[in-house]
């Protein structure tokens, strides 16, 4: 008897706990670890393992002022590269990033990580998003 | 049985007094190895000549021409690298700054990186990658020099370099490699790798204690 009552008071622990996590935080969860393994092998060679980029050579990815006033350039800069020069973080940086062929789901999660890494805040940003992005590019 | 016991005893015991009379450790010499036996005062002595540098003529970030006559009497790092390389650079440099800030200060050390891209590293795009990294003063040369001969010294150093594939991209490893006042080669260490550079840094430092007696050995 006592033992069901303890089962039955675990088990709706378990079901409050779960129903917490909405599913917009599921998604988010599962697009941020994704990420962070694309960013692992894609990304940080160069802008590093806390996105601090390299000294004046590689721009770091801790500006969230530029991430939020690009966001709809970000799936572009992702897929085809960037050429030219960008202020960041106060700096200007030029040369070329490389283009980096990954399919709509994959720049999602990437860029779903880093802008929720590093001290950015800008919540999920899904494949649906970046297929529409990805449209306007120039 | 219990000889054998014995047996096991005694070389243990040896081993452990052998391991606290040895020397103080020092780094390996490197690369292959030749013996020469010369007379001197009528007696016949054999020595070991190792695998050395050979002569360089490069031109650094600055314009300076670099040959050994500039490395003498300085250890040394040597990386290959190219300033537009996508792969493996960026961590290298990342990484080869840490070794540069742990000695910038010190005399008789230099990094040497050599540019596998002569056409495209000319000495402004070097200077301007210098500057970019954030080096400066003459601990850390950029140096590039006719490619051929760039792909020749990378053997020396035991490192591989090829020309661009398909893709266009160079292949080359990302070693870093130690080399002493003698332009011997005394360790190898993957410059991807944090934890090898660390290590790095130690070897350098354990290179640097080396009194002169064990290097003109």
């Amino acid at each position: 008897m006592k033992l069901k009552i303890i089962a039955g008071i675990g088990l709706l622990l378990v079901i409050l706990i779960v129903s917490c996590q909405s599913e917009e935080q599921l998604e988010f969860d599962r697009y941020y670890s994704a990420g962070s393994i694309v960013y692992q092998s894609r990304c940080q060679n160069c802008h590093g393992a806390k996105g601090e980029g390299l000294q004046a050579l590689m721009p770091p990815l801790t500006d969230s002022a530029f991430l939020k006033a690009n966001r709809a350039l970000l799936s572009c800069s992702v897929k085809y590269g960037l050429n030219g020069k960008v202020s960041i973080s106060k700096k200007i940086f030029e040369g070329q990033m490389p283009p980096n062929d990954l399919a709509p789901i994959e720049i999602a999660n990437v860029l779903t990580y880093v802008t929720n890494s590093f001290g950015n805040k800008m919540g999920t940003i899904t494949s649906q998003q970046v297929e529409i992005d990805l449209r306007k590019c120039r | 049985m219990r000889k054998l016991l014995a047996a096991i005893l005694v070389i243990l015991l040896w081993n452990a007094c052998k391991f606290n009379t040895g020397n103080k450790k020092t780094l390996p010499i490197l690369g292959s190895r030749q013996t020469a036996t010369k007379m001197v005062n009528g007696q016949s002595v054999t020595d070991t000549i190792y695998q050395t540098i050979p002569a360089i003529h490069y031109i650094n970030q600055y314009g300076d021409s670099v040959t050994n006559k500039n490395l003498e009497g300085n250890i040394y790092v040597a990386d290959f690298f190219f300033t537009t390389c996508p792969s493996i650079c960026p961590i290298m440099q990342r990484n080869m700054l840490n070794v540069y800030n742990a000695f910038k200060d010190s005399a008789g050390f230099k990094i040497v990186s050599y540019t596998i891209d002569p056409q495209h590293d000319s000495v402004p795009v070097l200077k301007k990658y210098a500057d970019k990294l954030g080096i400066s003063g003459n601990t850390w040369w950029l140096v590039q020099g006719p490619k051929d001969a760039t792909y020749t010294i990378a053997k020396s150093y035991l490192v591989s370099v090829e020309e661009k594939n398909p893709a266009g991209e160079y292949i080359h490893d990302g070693f870093f490699i130690l080399i002493d006042k003698q332009k011997r080669i005394r360790g190898t260490y993957d410059g991807t790798k944090a934890e090898e550079v660390s290590k790095l840094i130690e070897d350098i430092k354990m290179l640097k204690a080396e009194p002169a007696s064990a290097t003109s050995k």
